[in-house]
C-alpha cells in the first residue's frame, strides 16, 4: 500500500498526501471499519486487559492515598512537590501536541496534519486528563478541592490571584474545556458518519446523540468551518501559555534552579518536544494495526520527525543558556545549583539521562533514514519521553538544595509515588485504546477536503 | 429512477416534504446549487461529507455572525476576569502579601487571559450548535435510504415543499440536468422521533431519586438537631485522637501518653534543681556545696575570687570588710544619711548563715543590694560562695588552724618584734 515513498518533493507538484487508490468511499469504509468491526483482535483485548489491569493500580494507590494522607508518598520536608508535580507537568507537556498539530498547523494551513490530528487531539485530552489527576490527589483533602474554585461561601474567603498555583488551575481547566471542544467539534461529522452507517438501533441511537443531527449541511458546514477556525486561533495562544503559566509556579519563586526568565519558552519547547515523541509512539504502531498506512504516510511520521529535531535543538539550547546564565552571573547560589549539584550531585545520573535522551539522541533525525523508519523512530521517541520524564525530576530536585545547607535533604520516592506513576499510564492507554474501539480515529471529513484539493496520489 | 415509492406525484404540494437530489460529485452539487438557486428556490440546503469549495456563493449564504459573537463573549471574558480579581481581592475581601498592591495588572493577566479564551471558545462551540439549530434528534431527510451516504461520500440538494416557487416537475427535471443520480420525492410523513415512554418513565424515576440526597442535605441544613453534626468525611475539628491517660496497643508500653525521651527537659523545668539554682533544701538553705561543683579545686575557686573582685569587691571591699570603694564614696558625701552601709561579711550574723543562705542573697538580693542572678551565672555565684567561706576564714582564723610551717613563720616574726 506504501509503494508511493511521498517523502521526497518534486518540484512543481504537489506531493501526494494520502496514498494508495483512496477515495470518499474506501476513507470512509477504512476508517469507519476500524470501529464497526463487531469482535476486535485478540491483541486489542490484551493490550485493554493490561491497561485495564493498570488502572486497577492507579485506582488501588490513589483510594489508599486519600484514606491514608499524602504520608504514603515520598514527599516530606524539604521537598514537598515530588512525583506528584513531576508527574503533572509530564504529562501536561504530552497533551500539548494534539492541540499543536490541530490549532497551530491548521491556521499555517498545514494539511498534513489532517490525518493525524484526531489521534493527537485524543491523545491530549487524556493526557490532560492524568495530569489533572496529580494535582488533585495532592492536595490531601480531595472532598475540599473546590475550595480552589473562587465561588462565594461562608468563610468569605476568595482565592489569591496573585499566585502563580491559582493561575494553573484557570490555565490548566480553561485547556483541557477547549481541547474538548475543539476535539469534539471536530469529530461530529465524522460521528454523523458512523451514525449513518450503523446497522443496529443501538449503534444509532448512541452515535446519534452525540453527532447531534449533523446532515452535513452546508448552511451548518459554513457556521461550522468558521467555528472551527475561531477555535483553532483561540487554542494557538492557550497552548503557548498554559505551559508557561504551569512553568510560573516555578520562575515565580526564589528556589535557585526555578527562579529563571528562560522557563516559559523552554517548558513550551520541551512540552512540544514530548508531546509529539508520544504522538510518534502512539500513531506507529496505530497506522500499522488498524491498517491506515495510506493516510498516515511516511510523509506524516517524518514531519513529526523534524518537529522533534527541532524542538530537541530548542530544548538543548535551554540547557546550554542555564548553565552558561549560572556561570555569566557569578551568582554563588546558581553556580553551585548548575555546575556542581545537578551534573555531579546526588541526582547527577538522571541529568545525564535527561542530556542523553533529550539532546543527544534525536540527533539521529538529521539521517533520513531514521526519520522514515518506524522502529527507530519509536525508539527515539519512547526515549525522548524518559528524557523529558528526567528533564521535570531534576528540575523538581531543586527543592533539596536552597540557600540554607541546614535545610538541604533529598527525595526518595515510596512504592506508593511509582505505583501511581506507572498506573496513570494505564489510564491514558485505557482511555486511548476505548477511544481507537468506537470513535473515528482519523478526521475522515477533513482528509476528504484534502483529496477534493488535488492531493490524490 | 425517480419518485419510487411516493404516493400521486403532482397533487397537492401541501402533502409533500420536498425533494431530495443525489449527485456523486462536489463540482456537480455547486452547479446544481447555482442552478436551483437560479431558478429562484430560497428554502433549499446542500449536503455533503465535507466542506465543498465554492458552495456558499452558489448557494448565497451571507457571512456567519459568529464571529461577532465569539468577540463578544472574549470581551465578556476579559470583563468578567478582571472585575472578578479587583472585587474578591481589593473590596471583599484584600490579601496583603508581602504589601504588594492589592490590584496589579501583570499580576492578573494570566487569569484574564485564560478566561477571555475560555468564554470566546464556549460561545465558538455554542454559537454554531445554536446557528445550526442543533442539537435535533430528528430530520425529515433521514426517511430516505440513499441520504445515509451525504455523511460518506455522496452529495444532495433537499429543496422543502414549502417554498413559494416550488415545483415538483420543473424541479426534477432542472436537477437531472445538473447530472443528479437520483430524485426523490419525499412525503410529509411526520418523523418518527419520539422518545418510547419506557425512557421517559426511566428519566422521571432517576431524576427523581437522584433529588432525595440532595433535598435531604438541604432539610438537615435547615433544621436544628439535638445530636451533633454528622461528618462523611472528617474535618480537622473532628480528628480521630488517643485521650491522656488512655490505654493503646499503637506504642510498646500500651500507653497513650508518650514519656520525655531521657535527657530533654520540659518547657520550665529548666532550673528544678532547687540546690544548685536557689541554695534550698526544702524549706532550709543549703548547708553544703551542690554536687555540681563539688570537689572544689583550686580553679575554681580562683573564680571566685575573680568574680568577687569584679562583682562584690566595689561595695563589700576586696576582704568582705565592708569598706568598698563604692561605699566609702558614698559615706564622704555630704548627703550620705540615706547610705545603708554594706555588711562586713565578717560579722557574725553573717557567718552563722548557711551557705545557701549566702547563695540565695547572691541570687535574689537583699535590703538595697540587688540580686545578680541576671549577671553571674550559678555556677559562678557558687565560686563567689566559696571564696566568701575562704575570707570569713582568712579574717576570723586561731592560730592553731595554721599549718604547722605557717606557724613557725608566724611565731618567729613575733619574737623579733
Amino acid at each position: 500500500m506504501t509503494a508511493v515513498d511521498n517523502t521526497f518533493n518534486i518540484p512543481g507538484q504537489r506531493a501526494p498526501l494520502v496514498t494508495g487508490q483512496a477515495d470518499y468511499t474506501t476513507i470512509t469504509q477504512d476508517v469507519c471499519a476500524i470501529a464497526e468491526q463487531h469482535r476486535p483482535p485478540r491483541s486489542w483485548y490484551v493490550a485493554f486487559a493490561v491497561s485495564l489491569a493498570t488502572l486497577g493500580v492507579l485506582g488501588a494507590a490513589v483510594v489508599y492515598l486519600i484514606t491514608t494522607g499524602i504520608g504514603v508518598w515520598g514527599n516530606n520536608n524539604p521537598v514537598f512537590w515530588g512525583f506528584d508535580i513531576v508527574n503533572f507537568v509530564f504529562w501536561v507537556g504530552i497533551g500539548h501536541a494534539g492541540t499543536l498539530i490541530s490549532a497551530i498547523l491548521f491556521l499555517f494551513r498545514q494539511q498534513w496534519r489532517t490525518s493525524i490530528n484526531r489521534m493527537a487531539e485524543a491523545m491530549t485530552i487524556f493526557a490532560v486528563i492524568c495530569a489533572g489527576l496529580f494535582p488533585a490527589i495532592h492536595v490531601g483533602r480531595v472532598w475540599l478541592i473546590y475550595w480552589l474554585a473562587p465561588y462565594p461561601n461562608w468563610l468569605a474567603l476568595w482565592p489569591n490571584f496573585r499566585s502563580p498555583l491559582l493561575w494553573d488551575v484557570f490555565a490548566v481547566s480553561t485547556y483541557a474545556t477547549v481541547s474538548a471542544l475543539f476535539w469534539y467539534l471536530g469529530m461530529i461529522p465524522d460521528l454523523a458518519t458512523l451514525r449513518d452507517r450503523a446497522p443496529t438501533r443501538v449503534r444509532r441511537m448512541a452515535y446519534g446523540l452525540f453527532a447531534l443531527g449533523w446532515t452535513g449541511s452546508a448552511r451548518a458546514w459554513h457556521h461550522y468551518e468558521r467555528a472551527y477556525l475561531l477555535l483553532a486561533a483561540l487554542a494557538t495562544p492557550l497552548v503557548l501559555s498554559v505551559h508557561s503559566v504551569v512553568s510560573f509556579d516555578f520562575a515565580v519563586s526564589q528556589i535557585p534552579g526555578w527562579h529563571t526568565t528562560v522557563f516559559p519558552p523552554y517548558f513550551v519547547a520541551g512540552a512540544i518536544f514530548s508531546g509529539f515523541a508520544m504522538v510518534i509512539t502512539l500513531a506507529v504502531p496505530a497506522r500499522a494495526y488498524f491498517g491506515l498506512k495510506h493516510l498516515i504516510t511516511p510523509r506524516h511520521l517524518e514531519n513529526i520527525c523534524k518537529v522533534i529535531l527541532v524542538t530537541s535543538l530548542m530544548v538543548g539550547y535551554a540547557y546550554s543558556i542555564e548553565l552558561f546564565t549560572a556561570w555569566y552571573s557569578q551568582n554563588r547560589y546558581e553556580s553551585f545549583l548548575f555546575l556542581g549539584n545537578r551534573p555531579f550531585g546526588p541526582y547527577g545520573t538522571f541529568y545525564w539521562i535527561m542530556v542523553a535522551c533529550n539532546v543527544v539522541i534525536p540527533q539521529l533525525f538529521w539521517f533520513k533514514k531514521c526519520r522514515t523508519t518506524p522502529w527507530i523512530m519509536v525508539i527515539v521517541a519512547i526515549l525522548v519521553n524518559v528524557g523529558m520524564w528526567m528533564e521535570r525530576f531534576v528540575i523538581m530536585m531543586s527543592l533539596t538544595r536552597d540557600y540554607l545547607p541546614s535545610s538541604w535533604g533529598l527525595f526518595v520516592p515510596t512504592p506508593i509515588d511509582i505505583v501511581t506513576f506507572i498506573g496513570s499510564f494505564g489510564l491514558f492507554f485505557t482511555l486511548f485504546l476505548l477511544f481507537c474501539r468506537y470513535l473515528p480515529v482519523v478526521a475522515m471529513a477533513e482528509v476528504k477536503t484534502i483529496l477534493s484539493h488535488g492531493h490524490q496520489p | 429512477m425517480t419518485a419510487h415509492a411516493t404516493p400521486a406525484v403532482g397533487e397537492s404540494s401541501e402533502r409533500l416534504r420536498g425533494l431530495l437530489a443525489e449527485f456523486t460529485d462536489a463540482e456537480s452539487l455547486v452547479n446544481a446549487a447555482r442552478g436551483v438557486r437560479g431558478a429562484g428556490i430560497q428554502r433549499f440546503d446542500s449536503h455533503s461529507p465535507f466542506p465543498v469549495h465554492g458552495i456558499d456563493g452558489a448557494m448565497g449564504i451571507r457571512p456567519t455572525v459568529l464571529p461577532w459573537l465569539v468577540m463578544g463573549a472574549g470581551v465578556a471574558g476579559a470583563v468578567v476576569a478582571l472585575v472578578m480579581q479587583w472585587w474578591t481581592n481589593v473590596v471583599d475581601y484584600p490579601l496583603n502579601i508581602s504589601g504588594k498592591p492589592l490590584f496589579s495588572l501583570p499580576a492578573n493577566i494570566p487569569v484574564t487571559f485564560e478566561l477571555i479564551i475560555l468564554f470566546s471558545a464556549l460561545a465558538a462551540f455554542f454559537g454554531v450548535l445554536a446557528l445550526n439549530g442543533l442539537p435535533r434528534f430528528s430530520d425529515p431527510l433521514c426517511q430516505s435510504e440513499r441520504f445515509r451516504r451525504a455523511t460518506a461520500d455522496r452529495f444532495f440538494i433537499s429543496i422543502d415543499a414549502r417554498d413559494p416557487a416550488f415545483d415538483v416537475a420543473r424541479l426534477q427535471s432542472l436537477l437531472q440536468e445538473f447530472g443528479a443520480t437520483s430524485v426523490e420525492v419525499l412525503p410529509d410523513v411526520p418523523a418518527d422521533a419520539r422518545i418510547p415512554p419506557v425512557v421517559y418513565l426511566t428519566a422521571v424515576v432517576v431524576i427523581s431519586l437522584a433529588l432525595i440526597p440532595p433535598l435531604w442535605i438541604a432539610m438537615d441544613r435547615h433544621s436544628t438537631s439535638d445530636t451533633p453534626r454528622m461528618h462523611p468525611v472528617r474535618d480537622m475539628d473532628d480528628q480521630p485522637r488517643l485521650q491522656a491517660q488512655a490505654a493503646t496497643a499503637l506504642f510498646a508500653n500500651g500507653q497513650a501518653m508518650r514519656l520525655p525521651v531521657p535527657g530533654t527537659i520540659a518547657y520550665g523545668e529548666l532550673r528544678d534543681d532547687e540546690h544548685f539554682f536557689h541554695g534550698t533544701a526544702g524549706d532550709e538553705f543549703a548547708a553544703t556545696l551542690p554536687s555540681q561543683v563539688q570537689p572544689v579545686t583550686m580553679a575554681f575557686m580562683q573564680r571566685g575570687r575573680e568574680r568577687y573582685n569584679i562583682y562584690c569587691a566595689p561595695c563589700h571591699g576586696l576582704v568582705g570588710d565592708g569598706d568598698g570603694i563604692v561605699s566609702v564614696r558614698a559615706l564622704a558625701r555630704p548627703d550620705s544619711s540615706g547610705w545603708v552601709r554594706p555588711l562586713s561579711l565578717h560579722s557574725l550574723g553573717v557567718r552563722e548563715q548557711p551557705i545557701g543562705k549566702i547563695f540565695n542573697t547572691i541570687t535574689c538580693g537583699i535590703r538595697t543590694m540587688p540580686a545578680y542572678n541576671a549577671q553571674i551565672a550559678p555556677r559562678d555565684r557558687w565560686a563567689i560562695v566559696a571564696y566568701v567561706l575562704a575570707l570569713q576564714r582568712s579574717q576570723n582564723a586561731l592560730l592553731e588552724d595554721l599549718p604547722p610551717a605557717e606557724r613557725e613563720q608566724l611565731e618567729l616574726r613575733d619574737f623579733r618584734n
